[in-house]
């Protein structure tokens, strides 16, 4: 293999995975509050048709990113009504906000179906991100870099700060937190509102960054892939970095293997597709395991908290 | 995700078989047969897997529907249109609603519909059940398909005479024959403009997944191929290579696959292969009105007008164009087939003989095999 197909091979593979990982950023957080969204692929389809309108009508995809943020918090904030104000069932909510996202992006995205956009590009330079070599440092899109930036924010968030310490304990037991005072609802809110908006940016992302269109079910089951990422990192922002280029490293090879031939050809097709749902469940298995049954999930996680008065 | 083109492999009927069906159920007296009325106007159904504002597949069958109304007029055709209907047993709640309703002909526009189609049509013998690319038929029950591969020829013969590298790829979705029957006859056209030219086949295993779609066309795009073409249902894969253009990568282009996808990509959009279900739509509906609807299967091509080349990008060369057209004209005329001999696969097996032709149909009851400087 040479040089410039591993580099291609790594471009192809971080862009595939970025969508991925900063959707399951933000569930993760979600979950480490105490509360399962099984919205997201809903909540990224908000966000994918509200940023390719927004960027679309102004041209500028940086608008685009946060008309997507908006629109998949939004999004969120019904679920968080529900389910922690109302206190519905969280699995039955989420899904139907994936409903929701689904019928939802297909009637805003009617009059933009069709309609060609720009890629947002990288900012640098084109000496360095049209470089053969150096375009795998510098050749991505605004979004890759901000992704990268949010694990480490979201891994210093949880792990040394004090919200960070307030939301882990809202996820490990509501009721010892709400008995020293902590607004367990409030802090579940706000956890909520941040995994949509990261949702919304995640959707954004397949117009900006994968294909510059509008189509109905454009994030293709995507945002499964990110609840399933969340697990199979074990509720850490570093294995999650870890997992969501696995997952993309898998799903691109599986393409150049294919494109390339030969002795590749020995796989089936069907092998190459199930491979990333294999590794989640052997990684489950391997976790259980050594973990004697404990996968690292908050305790309190997908339990309405109803506080008695 | 249309699945309509994902054909049965292992039933054992051949589209030969379901003609011999056909003309035995037509030597037989046609018991209990009704008189055809003429109708004043006809209500027309269309049910379909996804949505028309996909470009692509649906998009091509309500165009189809549009063009019947606009032929037969508003005042003697009223549709319904029900989309994004699964291909599975809700669809058979469907085809009954629509029967109750008071359809007098309904088509279902994805290959799954056709067992629950198949079960419904039997308890309303007064409506009329048409199934897209199906492959069996009842009293009350025809099916309608489109010679898809035939516009592969012509594209084909593009690829050949245009590609720098001689390396082109054609992304499918499932290795269903209607797929590899498409990329057969585009390898063997591009052949016979440059007999080294080689066709990287790379399946997706979808009918829909732009991103995947996306990143197929980068992968190849990065092993030397120069021009591509899809048996999906979007342009996801062209706008990766008129992105590549830009970017001033050495790359041809590619076709729009069901509709015109030039919007989206202007640089490296160099015709499509267009579904025209207008023409059929028309009969069928027609026939319907006249009360001379029957029972049959019709697999039209480009000859019925049912599958159109789309516009030549400005940037093809005349001679180039001369070629397309002349492959055009001899699958019309029938002096030219995409399936002509000699033929060998990869297997070295003979799959046709020199002078030999295979029949269109004899795909569907094979198993998947490529021709000779294919890469699948």
């Amino acid at each position: 293999m040479s040089v410039d197909l591993v580099i291609a091979i790594v471009i192809t593979l971080i862009g595939a995975s970025t969508p991925i990982l900063i959707a399951a950023l933000g569930e993760l957080v979600v979950e480490k509050s105490g509360v399962l969204n099984l919205g997201v692929e809903g909540m990224m389809l908000c966000g994918a048709v509200v940023g390719f309108a927004a960027a679309y009508t102004t041209g500028n995809p940086w608008l685009g990113v946060g008309a997507g943020a908006l629109a998949g918090m939004l999004a969120s904030m019904i679920f968080a009504f529900l389910t922690l104000t109302l206190s519905s069932n969280q699995v039955a909510t989420g899904l139907a906000l994936t409903i929701f996202g689904a019928g939802f992006s297909a009637l805003f995205g009617q009059p933009y179906t069709g309609k060609p956009l720009e890629l947002f590009r990288s900012v640098f330079p084109p000496d360095l991100s049209m470089h053969p070599i150096l375009k795998v440092i510098f050749g991505y899109s605004p979004l890759v870099y901000f992704s990268l930036i949010m694990v480490v924010a979201v891994w210093f968030f949880l792990q040394r700060t004090r919200a960070g310490l307030i939301l882990r304990a809202v996820g490990e037991s509501d009721i010892s937190a709400h008995s020293i005072g902590y607004p367990v609802i409030g802090v579940r809110y706000m956890a909520v509102a941040f995994g949509g908006a990261m949702a919304g940016i995640a959707g954004a992302c397949f117009p900006l960054l994968l294909t510059p269109q509008w189509v109905e079910r454009l994030t293709s089951g995507r945002g499964w892939i990110a609840l399933a990422l969340v697990v199979f990192a074990a509720w850490k922002p570093g294995r999650l970095l870890i997992g969501a280029y696995l997952f993309g490293l898998i799903a691109t090879m599986e393409l150049y293997a294919k494109a390339a031939g030969g002795v590749f050809r020995v796989l089936p097709s069907e092998l190459w597709a199930s491979l990333p749902y294999l590794a989640t469940i052997v990684v489950l298995v391997l976790f259980s395991l050594r973990a004697r049954g404990s996968t690292g999930a908050p305790a309190c996680l997908g339990k309405p908290f109803v506080p008695a008065n | 995700m249309n699945l309509l083109n994902a054909r049965p492999m292992k039933t054992g009927i051949s589209r030969r078989n379901v003609l011999k069906i056909g003309a035995a159920a037509t030597a037989l007296p046609l018991l209990g047969s009704r008189a055809f009325a003429q109708k004043a106007t006809v209500k027309a159904a269309f049910v379909m897997i996804g949505t028309p504002d996909d470009n692509g597949w649906n998009y091509g069958h309500d165009t189809g529907r549009l063009y019947m109304l606009d032929q037969l007029g508003a005042d003697k055709v009223e549709t319904t249109v029900v989309t994004n209907v699964a291909e599975g047993p809700d669809s058979e709640r469907v085809f009954r609603e629509l029967a109750q309703q008071g359809h007098d002909i309904i088509f279902g526009t994805s290959f799954g519909f056709g067992d629950y189609m198949l079960k419904v049509a039997p308890q309303f013998p007064d409506v009329k059940f048409e199934w897209a690319t199906g492959y069996a038929t009842a009293s009350n029950l025809s099916i309608y398909n489109a010679k898809f591969h035939e516009g592969r020829a012509v594209i084909g013969t593009i690829a050949g005479m245009m590609s720098k590298s001689g390396i082109g790829a054609y992304i499918g979705s499932f290795p269903v024959p209607e797929v590899f029957m498409g990329a057969n006859a585009f390898h063997l056209a591009a052949r016979k403009q440059n007999p080294n030219f080689v066709t990287k086949v790379v399946y997706v295993d979808s009918w829909y997944d732009p991103p995947k779609e996306a990143d197929a066309a980068r992968a190849l795009l990065d092993q030397g191929v120069d021009v591509i073409t899809q048996h999906t249902d979007g342009p996801a894969a062209l706008q990766v290579l008129e992105e590549a253009i830009k970017q001033g990568k050495d790359v041809i282009g590619g076709f729009g696959q069901g509709a015109d996808m030039s919007a989206f990509a202007p640089e490296a959009h160099l015709t499509a292969i267009i579904d025209n279900w207008g023409p059929y739509y028309t009969k069928a509906v027609k026939s319907v009105l006249d009360g001379t609807w029957a029972e049959g299967g019709f697999w039209g091509g480009i000859v019925d007008g049912e599958v159109v080349i789309g516009p030549y990008n400005a940037k093809i060369p005349a001679d180039v164009v001369a070629a397309a057209d002349a492959v055009k004209d001899g699958i019309v005329a029938g002096t030219y087939h995409p399936f002509a001999g000699p033929v060998v696969d990869t297997n070295g097996n003979v799959q046709a003989a020199e002078g030999d032709i295979i029949d269109d149909g004899e795909f569907w009851a094979a198993e998947a095999w490529y021709a000779e400087g294919m890469e699948a």
